[in-house]
Parts: C-alpha cells; sequence; structure tokens
C-alpha cells in the first residue's frame, strides 16, 4: 500500500464553509453515505420541511436538495446523494455521485464540504467508503449514525483516534434520536480544513486492500463490534419461517389492499363532498358566466376529480412507509422474489404492482426502492394494467347493464360478480404477459445479480413517516396544480365552444362533439359510437370521467353513481353486446389517465417510456375490444 | 476421493450434524457415525456428483458456515460483493430464506444480504479439510 491516492494526504485549501463572504453563493454541503445508513433521517433533521425534491438534471435518480440556517443567518444548501457501497462508478447511483463530487454535472455547483454518514454498527464494512471520499480532498465530517444501538448492544468507538487516524473529524451521532449533531451543526458553520491523517489511503480499486486498511482504522479507533441484534435474529425466525413466513407475508398484502380499498373509501367520500360542496359555494357567488363554468365545472371538477385520489396515496404510503423504515419491506422482497422471477421480474416489483390495483400513480412512485433500472422501467410500464379503483365506476355501470344478475356458483358467484373477476384477471394476464415480452427483448436482465440487504428491525419514527407523507402530497399536489389542470381546461373548452347565442352548445354541437363523429370510423369496428368516442376522449384524462361524461351525452343525472338506471338502459339500447364487451377490453388495458403518464414522465426521466407505453397500451387495447366486439356478434 | 451424499440423502445428514451439535455426547457421536458410514455405503457411486459437496455457498444450509474461496462472477458483480464482505478468506453464514430455500440470507462481517440461488452457486468455498 505504498501507492497512496494523491490527494488524499493533502490538506485542503478550501476555506471554511461559514466564513465565505456575505456576497457569496450559499455553501454546498453534500451527504454521502451506503444504503441503510441513516442518510435521509439525518438530511431530515438538518433541513425539516426546508426540502425539495427532483430528479437529478438528465437521469431518473431523485435529487433531495434542503436549506439549513447556519449561525450567521446565513444558509447553507445541503444535497442529500444517493446511497452508494464505493466510489467505483459501476451504477448510475455510484456515476452521480462521482460527478458531483468532481462538479462535472451541470447545473449542480461542485460541494465545498462532504457529510459522510456511516452505521457505527457496521463500521468495518462502511468504513470502506471513506478512502475514496476522504481521497477526494474536501472538508469532510465522518458522521458514525446509530450510535445509541452501538452502545446499547455493547459496542464502543474512540471518536477522537478514529479522527487522528484519518485526518478528519469524526462525530458519534444518533439521527433518528437527534443526538449528537452539535458536531454536525458546528461542522456546517465552520467546515474544517482536513488534518494530515496518521494513515495513508490504500489504492482505491483494491478492495481486500482497502477492506484491511477499513480494519486497521476501525482496530486503531478501539473499535468494537456490537453484538448481533438479537431481536432482528428473532423476529426473522417468524417473519421468515417457512409456514409462518409466507402467512404473514399474505396477512400484510391483505392490510394494504383493504386499507387502499376500504379505509381511503369514507376520506374520499368526504373529500369529495368538500369538493362538489365548494364548487357550488364557488358556484353561486359568482354571476352566470363562461367565466363560472370554467371554474366550477372544469378547473374545480377537472382537478377535484384528481384531488379525491389524495387520502388513497396517503394511507397506501403510509403502509409503505411503515413496511419499509421497520425493516419488514426488505423481507417480502426475499419472500416474493421466486414468484416474481417467473415472469423476470424481481421481489422489489412486488410491492409496488400491489399497490397498482389502488392507483398506478403511488405505485410507480413506490418502484423508488428497485435499484435496478432496467427491472424498474418493467415495473413501471406494466403497472397500469393492474385494475386500479379508476376503473370500477365504468365497470360497473357496463356489467349492472350488460350481464344479467343470474348466479353461477350458487348465490355467492353471480355472472356479474365473475365478469368483474375476469376483468381483474384480465389485466393480470396483460401486465404478465407484457413483462414476459419486456424482460426478453428491450429490457433483458442487466444481468446484475439480486442482491437485497437485510437491514436490522427498527421502529419507524412518526417524524420520519410524517416527512415521507407531506413529501409525497406535495409531488402528487403539484401535478394535479399543473398537468391536471391544464388538461382540465382544454376538455372544459373543447366541450363548451363553439358558443351558439352566448350560451354552451349541447355535446353533440361542441367541439368535443365534432370530435366524436370525426373518430367514429376508427371506433366503429369496435362497435362504438361517437358518444363512446367522445367518452373515450374525456377520459384521456381519467377513466372515471367517462361515467359523467356518458351521462351528460345521454341527457341523464351525471351525478347519480352507476346505480343509476336510466343510463343503464340509455347505454343498452344504444351499444351492442359485443360493443360493450369491447368497451370493458378497451378500459382494461388501455391508459386513459394523464396522471399515470405525467408520473411515469417524471420517474422516467423523459417522454420515451410514457410515449412507448401509452401507445403500446392503446394499442392493446383497441386490438382487444376489436376482437371482442368481432367474436361476440 | 471421499464421496460424499447423494442430494436425497443430504438431508438426512444434515439433521445428523445437528443432532451431533446440540448433544456433544460421545454415544451419539458414534451413532452418527455408524448411520453416516451405513448410508454411504448404501449410495451407489454415480449417484455421488461433485456438487452434492457443499462447494458452494448455495450447498449451505441454515446455521451452517463455510470460507468464501473465490467468486465466479463477472469482475464488475464480483466486485460488488466483495465491498458487502464477500471476500476469499470471509467467513460466511447461512441465515433463513425465502420459502423453498430461494432466495436465502447469507451473514459476513456483521451483515445479512439475500442472494438467489444462482448467484450464491457462483460463490465457491474452501474445502473444509
Amino acid at each position: 500500500m505504498s501507492e497512496c491516492h494523491d490527494c488524499g494526504s493533502s490538506v485542503s485549501v478550501l476555506p471554511p464553509v461559514g466564513a465565505r463572504a456575505k456576497s457569496a453563493p450559499p455553501a454546498v454541503i453534500a451527504i454521502i453515505g451506503p444504503p441503510n445508513s441513516g442518510k435521509s433521517t439525518l438530511f431530515n433533521r438538518l433541513t425539516g420541511l426546508r426540502q425539495k425534491v427532483a430528479n437529478f438534471p438528465g437521469v431518473t435518480v431523485e435529487q433531495r436538495t434542503g436549506r439549513v440556517k447556519l449561525a450567521n443567518g446565513r444558509e447553507a444548501h445541503l444535497i442529500d446523494l444517493p446511497g452508494l457501497y464505493s466510489l467505483a462508478a459501476r451504477s448510475e447511483d455510484e456515476q452521480i455521485t462521482h460527478d458531483v463530487l468532481k462538479g462535472l454535472r451541470p447545473g449542480i455547483p461542485r460541494p465545498d464540504a462532504i457529510i459522510l454518514i456511516l452505521d457505527s454498527t457496521n463500521l468495518g464494512r462502511h468504513l470502506l467508503l471513506a478512502a475514496p471520499i476522504l481521497a477526494e480532498g474536501l472538508p469532510t465530517l465522518i458522521a458514525l449514525n446509530m450510535a445509541d444501538d452501538l452502545t446499547g448492544r455493547g459496542g464502543k468507538v474512540d471518536v477522537n483516534a478514529l479522527s487522528d487516524q484519518l485526518g478528519a473529524p469524526v462525530a458519534l451521532i444518533s439521527a433518528s434520536r437527534g443526538e449528537g449533531l452539535d458536531a454536525v451543526t458546528a461542522f456546517l458553520n465552520r467546515a474544517d480544513a482536513r488534518k494530515k491523517p496518521l494513515m495513508e489511503l490504500p489504492v482505491l480499486n483494491d478492495i481486500p486492500g482497502c477492506r484491511r486498511w477499513a480494519a486497521r482504522a476501525g482496530e486503531g479507533a478501539g473499535y468494537h463490534a456490537p453484538a448481533p441484534a438479537h431481536w432482528t435474529r428473532r423476529l426473522d425466525a417468524v417473519f421468515l419461517h417457512p409456514v409462518a413466513g409466507p402467512l404473514i407475508f399474505i396477512l400484510v398484502v391483505i392490510a394494504v389492499f383493504k386499507s387502499v380499498f376500504s379505509a381511503a373509501k369514507p376520506l374520499m367520500d368526504g373529500l369529495n363532498a368538500l369538493v362538489v360542496w365548494s364548487g357550488a359555494a364557488i358556484g353561486a357567488l359568482l354571476p352566470d358566466s363562461v367565466f363560472r363554468s370554467l371554474l366550477t365545472e372544469g378547473v374545480w371538477g377537472g382537478v377535484g376529480s384528481v384531488v379525491v385520489f389524495l387520502p388513497q396515496i396517503l394511507i397506501l404510503f403510509l403502509f409503505i412507509g411503515i413496511l419499509e423504515d421497520s425493516g419488514y419491506l426488505a423481507r417480502a422482497a426475499v419472500i416474493a422474489d421466486r414468484t416474481m422471477a417467473r415472469v423476470g421480474l424481481q421481489g422489489k416489483s412486488f410491492i409496488p404492482l400491489l399497490s397498482a390495483y389502488g392507483c398506478a400513480v403511488p405505485a410507480i412512485m413506490s418502484t423508488r426502492t428497485i435499484e435496478n433500472k432496467r427491472d424498474r422501467i418493467a415495473t413501471i410500464l406494466i403497472a397500469p394494467f393492474m385494475t386500479c379503483s379508476a376503473r370500477l365506476p365504468i365497470y360497473t355501470l357496463i356489467i349492472a347493464a350488460f350481464i344479467p344478475d343470474r348466479p353461477i356458483l350458487g348465490a355467492f358467484l353471480t355472472a356479474q360478480v365473475a365478469a368483474l373477476i375476469g376483468l381483474y384477471v384480465l389485466g393480470f394476464i396483460a401486465a404478465v404477459a407484457t413483462a414476459k415480452l419486456l424482460k426478453s427483448s428491450v429490457l433483458k436482465s442487466t444481468r446484475t445479480p439480486f442482491i437485497m440487504e437485510m437491514p436490522p428491525y427498527r421502529w419507524p419514527t412518526l417524524r420520519g413517516l410524517s416527512l415521507r407523507l407531506i413529501d409525497r402530497a406535495k409531488v402528487f399536489l403539484r401535478r394535479a396544480g399543473t398537468v391536471i389542470l391544464g388538461v382540465a381546461v382544454v376538455l372544459w373548452v373543447l366541450g363548451s365552444l363553439p358558443l351558439k347565442d352566448g350560451k354552451p352548445p349541447t355535446v353533440e354541437a361542441s367541439i368535443m362533439g365534432h370530435i366524436g363523429h370525426a373518430v367514429e370510423p376508427v371506433i366503429r369496428p369496435l362497435g362504438f359510437n361517437w358518444k363512446i368516442g367522445v367518452g373515450l376522449i374525456a377520459s384521456l384524462a381519467a377513466r372515471e370521467v367517462i361515467v359523467g361524461t356518458l351521462g351528460t351525452i345521454y341527457g341523464m343525472e351525471p351525478h347519480a353513481e352507476a346505480s343509476n338506471v336510466g343510463l343503464q338502459q340509455a347505454i343498452r339500447k344504444d351499444l351492442s353486446f359485443g360493443g360493450a364487451i369491447a368497451l370493458l377490453v378497451f378500459f382494461a388495458f388501455a391508459m386513459q389517465c394523464m396522471s399515470t403518464v405525467a408520473v411515469v414522465r417524471r420517474e422516467t426521466g423523459g417522454w420515451k417510456w410514457p410515449a412507448i407505453q401509452f401507445a403500446y397500451m392503446t394499442g392493446l387495447a383497441y386490438a382487444g375490444a376489436f376482437l371482442a366486439n368481432q367474436l361476440i356478434h | 476421493m471421499r464421496c460424499h451424499f447423494a442430494r436425497s440423502l443430504n438431508a438426512t445428514h444434515c439433521r445428523l450434524r445437528r443432532l451431533k451439535t446440540v448433544s456433544i455426547t460421545l454415544t451419539t457421536h458414534a451413532f452418527a457415525s455408524i448411520i453416516k458410514s451405513l448410508v454411504q455405503l448404501s449410495v451407489k457411486s454415480e449417484r455421488c456428483p461433485k456438487a452434492a459437496r457443499t462447494s458452494s455457498l448455495a450447498g449451505l444450509r441454515r446455521g451452517e458456515h463455510g470460507i468464501l474461496d473465490r467468486l465466479e462472477l463477472p469482475d464488475d458483480q464480483a466486485l460488488r460483493l466483495m465491498e458487502l464482505g464477500f471476500l476469499p478468506g470471509a467467513r460466511i453464514v447461512a441465515a433463513h430464506s425465502a420459502p423453498g430455500g430461494d432466495p436465502r440470507v447469507y451473514r459476513v462481517d456483521g451483515s445479512e444480504f439475500a442472494l438467489r440461488r444462482e448467484t450464491a452457486a457462483l460463490l465457491k468455498l474452501r474445502d473444509p479439510e
């Protein structure tokens, strides 16, 4: 180990962070650490709600930045970099961290200092990352996290000795309890220049050498690894038990499923009532005009129809948050892995796909836990095939109108229930077939082995969970306030123009009606008429919109839900049986959800995948509906 | 060449070994070795493939351990595992698994990682002798 990295031993010449001139831009401090080291907990501790989430420019990896108030009234910007095991730039995450540290990533200034956060209960492995980070030569604080766990299990480490060995300040902290954070704030206020370390840095690409270096550093600091976490072993004996494990897994799945479906229902109904009531209240305040119609029907109705999904999304993320923070999600992924592997996916795809039965939007947001990029994109692409709750209004309307309520297997399974189950199965088959297709072609596995770290079980903290929920709510509402708002306004305009004697036209005479007539030749082979065409176009924004649109077109009361017998009868007269089945098949496959398109664009970092996905799903929906209509004639 | 057991008899072998560790009495030990040799005799030589010998991580059962010898994986994948502690010479303990034994959790250097059998089979172990 004579060959030392040249900048590792040199003393940094950068000025202390807080001592910079008032006119200078705020200091940028990067937080780096291996996965499960408590990086995000520390980031949340330091920044609280003063953070924002975005993607790194040009890539899909999430970038979180936050502001911290410094002692002299100035601010520092914190960047939470992706969790990583090394700086070898083998994965996208590592490449980004590497680029950010070198100042090579456009749009992100080179950090002035680094906080390297390591798990103190696992220093032998985590100190490995200290070598390449210290080699960067920037002022670095080494924060040894989970101090409470370390001492609780009988481990110890001499912070000063480690600091001397590595030539950088070292702090023992507990981010979840907020202990030892004074040292971190002190560092933020005055990032210390690096001293000459007692130990030379190892050759970075020699991993066994680096391991020996890390072990020596630990030894020199009197590091005693803590006793194994007995609770984790005991809980694993239950959660990964050959019989009890899968049973608990199924119970958890049912609990998530049920909460997304039924627990969110009263909240969603309440929010919906609030949207309708407030819309009416605003309408009553304004004079009857085009502007009022735009505001109440276009903006309020359109955005409101999406905002009502917020409780569902938050409940889902609360569950996922508890599962993830407690450490159970890793075990669930292990149990689900073999089943998922059959379609070419992996254990980590399981929870997102399950969530997609509630709503594809939070499901796609939760694919962040899948590190393998191709598996993640494959999961995103198949998630909208899962039967989400927005499909239920049209399913129940058409089934009630066309399928007789005849028992098939006793009183429990009627033809109507069987049809609904059939539609769930249809979506599932489409998802599985698409996954197989993708994983055997464009998204063929990258041959990255499935490596899943099993973190020790921990109690999720209220603070961590609530910050996570606020974060997701912000992301969702921002989209509802931009993309959905735009689409809602456009749809309203198409439905309300051209004006006839200063009044909105009938649906048939509106631009929307003309478009419906224009697309009629295209959808005629599916057994649809122009009215269904208008419904399909209106439901491009959100699937459930079609019920209200059909209600308006058929001159029925749109708010009277799917139990509306009048609408059922009107559709039954207007649509053939083949056309009705085709409509169900179309909705099972088509990607009629602007929210999903928007979130896919955001999560994949461009229009390529949402465009492919939209074209593929629409094509499949058209082909499926065509076949259904032709076969059932 | 000492031949171990055919796959179908591995379970018996394992149960006996566990029994051995639980009660370290000479009688049990002697009894176990008698059974062991009887079993060995009853197994035909062609039913003793090399794989039956626990030559990789995939052959370890819960609670068993082995010393890693080499990683027969492409460089970048091997390096990733080495960073996590799967270094030649490291002592690796097999822990719980998903139903059916795949993927399985392995304990190395104070951390736990789940690996699929296809990966574990490429992490070769040192001969126990």
